[in-house]
């Protein structure tokens, strides 16, 4: 079997369109052009303008109501620093939580199902409860993305520490290793894969976090303009900003993916491809 | 049980009782405003008091209802298309990352386009849940079926198995573990997303009851609202895992 994810070379010269046509990164561009032609088309000739605008009037609407607004240009920035530091305390504390609780096998029994107890509990239902605490300011948004993008990062380093292999702690050790050196040079790169997805997964959910409590306090930064252009019905400025914070949140998600594959050891990269990356291990043996 | 897992069962029980005694302590020593964290008691009281009433009920029937109705769309569109996919390696190269890449995009910023295109009503809240659970369904269906041996196809095939004999008796058992854990993950965000849903912007159900009682600045009653909640997501947590747990181990 052949990998996925790469093309098959070509043969005898096909056209280059025909090569396209094989290629899952054309295929998804034009999968791409074709929602955005639909849109366009449905937009601009069928759909109710109080509803519903082309993908051309929300880029207009970007130029002329969001970039020219300094306001909501502020309220953005802020966005972007609110999650940036909800993340820098959730990686920091889920680290050191995380190491604290994959210690010992005692702490790991003991702990780990209480982490994954409050995990498992939907945080939405305190929102209320974090606004009224840390007020409608930046600092409940913070707050809310941390609680959110902490349980993953702490779940996977406990899980990263879980599988190292008891062999090569005891060579580290019989060779003359303290334990910082086991931790440092053993447990540390022995984790890094499940680290990472670990962070991936907490960087999801701390974008999560800050934007639910964004929405929900309508009287001041992005949930405000949201409110604003919803009740007036007037769509384009509203995609157009949803647009903006798509983009804030792909971008958070690349730099969490280029730091994996920069700070990986060995060649293995980010997997891109779920169940590809199951079928190549499988077809690898 | 062993003794090594007795002790660490008594670390999880006494945690929980630790923050049981704090909560009490804090409210009754410290000088904690009474908005911030009710006495226990109270909070207690108030949740009895929510239990004899209809709208507590009507609350959460409107809850449990939008999210059924979301997870259930979410299901029927997830799998479909899930299974679709998996039948070509080119569509399953092509259209896989789209879809966890999108996933990665917390989909509650389009909740405005929902409130817009569905209104406040409970449409908004199913259109969105379904949204949500929609993701990890499909990429579990897709990981579930392209995952397959592919020695288990062509044995049951060269034994003259038909396309539905391979399906009924290779396909299916083979898929439905990591399926029905996508099915679990699905349907616990379809679950967040409504109550957050709710929160946000709703005139019915659980959500909006919590975000009632916060701006009425009645805190006792907000924490009933969430204990219960709490409690209920912990309990259908261990359902679906004891379930889950059954169908691997067949």
């Amino acid at each position: 079997m052949t990998s996925l994810t790469s093309t098959q070379p070509s043969t005898s010269g096909p056209s280059v369109f025909a090569k396209m046509l094989k290629s899952p990164f054309w295929l998804r561009v034009g999968l791409l052009a074709i929602v955005v032609a639909l849109l366009e088309y449905y937009g601009r000739f069928h759909a109710d303008p109080a509803f519903m605008r082309p993908p051309s009037a929300v880029l207009d609407a970007f130029f002329t109501s969001i970039i020219s607004e300094p306001k909501i240009v502020a309220a953005l920035w802020l966005c972007v620093i609110e999650i940036a530091v909800a993340y820098a305390m959730a990686v920091v504390s889920g680290l050191l939580i995380g190491l604290i609780i994959g210690a010992t096998n005692f702490s790991r029994a003991a702990l780990f199902p209480i982490v994954l107890m409050l995990f498992a509990i939907p945080q939405v239902a305190f929102m209320p409860l974090v606004i009224m605490i840390f007020g409608l300011g930046p600092a409940a948004k913070i707050a809310f993305g941390f609680s959110h993008g902490i349980f993953p990062i702490i779940v996977n380093v406990v899980a990263g520490m879980r599988d190292v292999k008891e062999l090569h702690v005891r060579g580290a050790k019989s060779m003359g290793a303290s334990n910082t050196d086991v931790i440092r040079h053993v447990i540390l790169p022995n984790m890094v894969p499940s680290l990472f997805t670990g962070l991936r997964l907490g960087m999801t959910l701390t974008l999560l976090g800050v934007i639910l409590a964004e929405l929900y306090v309508s009287t001041g930064g992005v949930g405000y303009y949201t409110r604003v252009f919803a009740e007036n019905y007037n769509p384009a400025p509203l995609f157009a900003l949803t647009l903006c914070l798509a983009i804030i949140a792909i971008v958070f998600n690349e730099l969490v993916r280029i730091a994996e594959n920069r700070l990986t050891p060995g060649k293995r990269k980010a997997p891109k491809i779920q169940a590809s990356k199951i079928q190549t291990s499988e077809s690898g043996k | 049980m062993n003794r090594a897992s007795l002790s660490s069962r008594s670390v999880q029980y006494g945690f929980l009782v630790l923050v049981a005694i704090a909560w009490y302590v804090l409210t009754e020593r410290g000088n904690i405003s009474r908005l911030f964290l009710p006495p226990p008691m109270d909070v207690i009281n108030a949740l009895t008091k929510l239990f004899q009433t209809a709208s507590f009920w009507s609350a959460v029937l409107v809850t449990l209802t939008t999210v059924l109705k979301g997870f259930v769309i979410a299901l029927v569109l997830g799998v479909l298309a899930g299974y679709l996919v998996t039948r070509s390696k080119l569509a399953i190269a092509t259209i896989e990352p789209v879809i966890s890449g999108l996933f990665t995009i917390p989909i509650t910023l389009f909740f405005p386009m929902f409130i817009l295109f569905f209104g406040v009503g409970t449409g908004s809240k199913v259109a969105y849940g379904a949204t949500y659970a929609f993701f990890p369904i499909a990429l579990n269906t897709i990981a579930a079926f392209s995952n397959m041996e592919q020695r288990y196809l062509l044995a049951a095939q060269s034994m003259g198995g038909s396309r539905w004999d391979v399906f009924r008796y290779v396909l299916m058992p083979g898929a439905l573990p990591v399926l029905f854990t996508g099915l679990r993950i699905g349907f616990f965000i379809c679950l967040a997303s409504v109550l957050g849903g709710e929160t946000i912007s709703s005139v019915a159900g659980i959500g909006r009851n919590i975000a009632l009682a916060a701006e009425l600045m009645e805190p006792a009653r907000m924490f009933a609202w969430i204990l219960f909640v709490v409690c209920m997501s912990v309990t259908l947590n261990l359902l679906a895992y004891s379930f889950e747990n059954k169908i691997r181990s067949r």
